[in-house]
């Protein structure tokens, strides 16, 4: 018995085939990955357009070990809710039905079928892989592409803030919502595993930066998404039943034990234009959602 | 036995081919510096590694696409990115 | 109250439509709302409640999303239904190729409706005739008792292991959707005995099996998978005449022509029509042959496939056809005109075929129209040159 712990935790088995057409240093890819480990087998996955669509692979192979299916870009909160009824139908009642969108599919195209399937409570899980732009078709602004980030339609940097889309979710009242990093893929499992227990739509927002589109070497991109947990750019909770929870390591940021913000933004090339009064804009933008966070927390306390 | 022709895919490794031919760079493991934290595997986008009967990581060179999180994260330098140009 | 023998009863079409739904146990159906489809899926909604049907009905936000679920519950092996209109079907439209091209045996019911603007809830075809180079199997019923008939029809062919091709069985909006008259319905048993075990679909999405749907495929393969949908629908043009016979020896209404033939035998001049200015024209017919006309009326209740071999049948010993049509394909002429014109090349035939357009935006479609047609082309007003315009009787 001498395998490393962490495999003692989220298993050997792989059901995300290597040989795929992510680019190199994908963090999306490692996403997929702990997504598929946690969700195993008994699992359907509904994608929409996006880099998913290419990283599954050509025909007749697949990338992935699981039933999978490629939705229009606008659909895949539909086509799952439609899979949910369908097992219902058949009696297969043991199937975790999964979505795995984009930032596109998910703010902006896909954004009305993802509040259908929540406002009618489908039994669920949609994995938000926010990589912050249209990345499979050449880097274009999407709604979750931060202030001053450079993308080929915001080329002098994007004016406007990234829509608070857990905000958004939490207004439909689904049961369990959570965010997540490509840095901590054990939280990223323990949270899939959580969702997958509770009934209902849930819905988890995981960080995963594009190495092409946000201009950082392809080794970095680990340590990219660890430095938007670090600097407070990025928050790691869940929040069950309305109930928000801090998890490690950002639950000991409250205080403001957070590295600059700088830090995160200085080790990639889409933030070049992000200086002056943007970057002041973009600071103002994370203490918000600190605020916000510490606001719910004394609330929650009383 | 249908005679239609679904646009379905079976699962398997090589989906796009070897991904080995997208790398200039190996990531090459000094086993007496690995102290089995199994970092490489858990953050490898491809998966490219095996963890072996001993549970040291095992690089699978058909796919490994160098990118080099790998040698990034590993806490004790145990891997070298070495070039293949 | 279930169906326990055979009964008939005065219904609109929609109404007869969500009978022939609820008697083929769909499991499935995924709904939005829209003028003059809505109350289908009001009255399903009712089935549902009564515990008259076993079903999930998805209340979806959109038609976009109503034939995204119905891919979803299809590609998992559900027996699956859906029903729209005009810009519902428009709305939809990326998803019905999706539907037909991953080879899903969805039923839906397409109750036509002009399109806008400006807004108009009255039937022409133009929606409908946007689904012809889909994939969708697609039927067109003159009146209610063919819809309920084709509904019945459309889940055996769609759900045959040889075709899996969704199947849309259209017809017009008001007209037919929402006029009364009496429709023979079959027993539960009797639906139950004629249509396949539901169970016997293919599940695409099953763990069992887990088959990804829709990878990126080379060119070749991508072409491959068209031409095997083309061969599938050439193919379906027998099951659906022989679907069509074993209805016509439980009914004694015969769906295996694939045409609604009348009186077309002897006929030197046939009036080709679809949906319910087809009742129109089939009494124009009797009008005509009282005066001692040759004429005839063929309805295409069959859109997609096409049935040439049916067609050319009708048309052999006719010298002149005169195509009414309620689309129109702008800088080109009727739709339904185009449909035919191209068989007097292919087929060399020695006959006449006229183009006329008529009952756009709901504007009515009396026997008078066809009358004055057939008069004013035989005294050679018109040549097959011109798209022919007729409003109310007169010429626009």
């Amino acid at each position: 018995m001498s395998k490393p712990k962490l495999v003692s935790i989220i298993g050997e088995q792989e059901y995300y085939y290597p040989g795929h057409a992510a680019c190199q240093g994908c963090g999306a890819s490692i996403g997929l990955r702990h997504l598929l480990k946690a969700i195993g087998p008994n699992s359907i996955l509904a994608v929409p357009a996006g880099c998913t669509s290419i990283i599954a692979g050509r025909a007749n192979l697949s990338t992935f070990g699981i039933p999978f299916i490629h939705t229009a870009f606008a659909s895949a909160s539909a086509v799952a809710s439609g899979i949910v009824e369908a097992l219902d139908r058949l009696g297969k009642k043991d199937v975790n039905v999964v979505v795995w969108a984009g930032d596109g599919g998910t703010y902006d195209i896909g954004f009305a079928s993802l509040s259908g399937a929540a406002e009618r409570g489908h039994n669920i899980l949609y994995v938000l892989d926010d990589n912050e732009a249209y990345m499979n078709t050449g880097i274009q602004r999407s709604g979750a592409t931060p202030r001053g980030a450079w993308t080929t339609t915001t080329i002098k940097g994007k004016k406007e803030g990234k829509k608070d889309i857990i905000d958004i979710m939490l207004a439909h009242n689904i049961p369990y919502l959570a965010t997540a990093s490509v840095a901590y893929p054990l939280d990223f499992h323990r949270k899939v595993k959580k969702a997958l227990s509770i009934k209902g739509f849930k819905f988890i927002h995981l960080m995963a930066p594009c190495p092409p589109g946000w201009r950082f070497d392809m080794n970095l991109t680990v340590e990219v998404a660890r430095k938007a947990v670090l600097s407070g750019v990025w928050i790691l909770m869940e929040i069950e039943n309305g109930r928000l929870k801090l998890n490690p390591p950002s639950n000991t940021m409250l205080e403001k034990r957070r590295l600059p913000v700088e830090e995160y933004i200085k080790m990639q090339g889409r933030f070049r234009y992000l200086k002056g009064e943007l970057l002041e804009e973009f600071k103002r933008d994370v203490e918000m959602n600190w605020e916000r966070v510490k606001k719910i927390l004394a609330e929650q306390s009383r | 036995m249908s005679k239609v022709l679904y646009p379905i895919s079976k699962p398997g490794p090589g989906a796009v081919g070897k991904t080995s031919t997208w790398r200039w760079q190996k990531p090459v493991i000094d086993l007496n510096k690995c102290t089995k934290c199994g970092l490489c595997w858990l953050y490898c986008p491809e998966p490219a590694f095996d963890i072996d009967a001993e549970g040291y990581p095992v690089v699978k060179y058909d796919w490994c696409k160098g990118c080099g999180i790998c040698y990034e994260e590993c806490p004790v330098d145990a891997i070298e990115m070495v070039s293949e140009e | 109250m279930s169906i326990t023998s055979r009964v008939k009863k005065v219904l609109t079409g929609n109404h007869a439509t969500a009978y022939a739904v609820m008697q083929a146990r769909v499991d499935v159906i995924p709904a939005y709302p829209i003028t003059p489809q809505t109350t289908i899926v009001e009255k399903l909604d009712e089935f549902i409640e009564n515990g008259l049907l076993d079903a999930s009905m998805i209340r979806v936000e959109s038609e976009h999303s109503a034939m995204a679920a119905a891919i979803g519950a299809s590609a998992a092996g559900a027996r699956t239904y859906t029903a729209t209109s005009s810009h519902g079907l428009l709305y939809m439209y990326e998803n019905l190729w999706w539907a037909a091209n991953a080879r899903l045996p969805i039923v839906a019911t397409f109750v036509t409706r002009a399109i806008g603007p400006p807004w108009n809830i009255w039937s022409d075809h133009q929606d409908i005739f946007t689904l012809r180079d889909t994939g969708w199997i697609l039927f067109m019923a003159k009146n209610a008792q063919e819809a309920y008939d084709l509904t019945i029809q459309a889940f055996k062919i769609a759900e045959n292991p040889n075709i899996r091709l969704p199947v849309g069985v259209g017809y017009d909006g008001f007209y037919t959707s929402h006029t009364s008259e009496p429709v023979e319905m079959l027993s539960q048993d009797e639906v139950d005995s004629f249509l396949p075990d539901k169970r016997a679909i293919k599940p695409l999405l099953d763990p069992e099996h887990p088959y990804t749907i829709g990878n990126l495929p080379d060119a070749s393969f991508n072409f491959l998978i068209r031409k095997n949908m083309w061969s599938s629908m050439e193919s379906s043009l027998d099951y659906i005449r022989k679907v069509g016979y074993e209805y016509y020896l439980l009914t004694g209404r015969n769906y295996g022509d694939l045409v609604d033939k009348y009186r077309t035998d002897d006929a030197e001049t046939i009036f080709v029509s679809i949906g319910a200015m087809a009742n129109e024209g089939i009494v124009a017919v009797d009008k005509l042959r009282a005066r001692g006309v040759k004429v005839g009326h063929m309805a295409l209740r069959l859109l997609r496939p096409f049935p040439t071999a049916e067609v050319l049948d009708v048309l052999d010993g006719a010298d002149r056809v005169i195509v009414f049509s309620r689309a129109l394909s702008m800088g080109k002429g009727g739709v339904l005109f185009t449909e035919l014109a191209d068989l007097a090349y292919r087929y060399h035939l020695d006959i006449d075929v006229y183009d006329v357009v008529v009952g756009l935006s709901g504007v009515e479609v009396v026997d008078n129209d066809f009358i004055k047609i057939f008069r004013d082309v035989s005294e050679g007003v018109f040549d097959n040159k011109e798209t022919i315009f007729l409003l109310g009787g007169k010429y626009v």
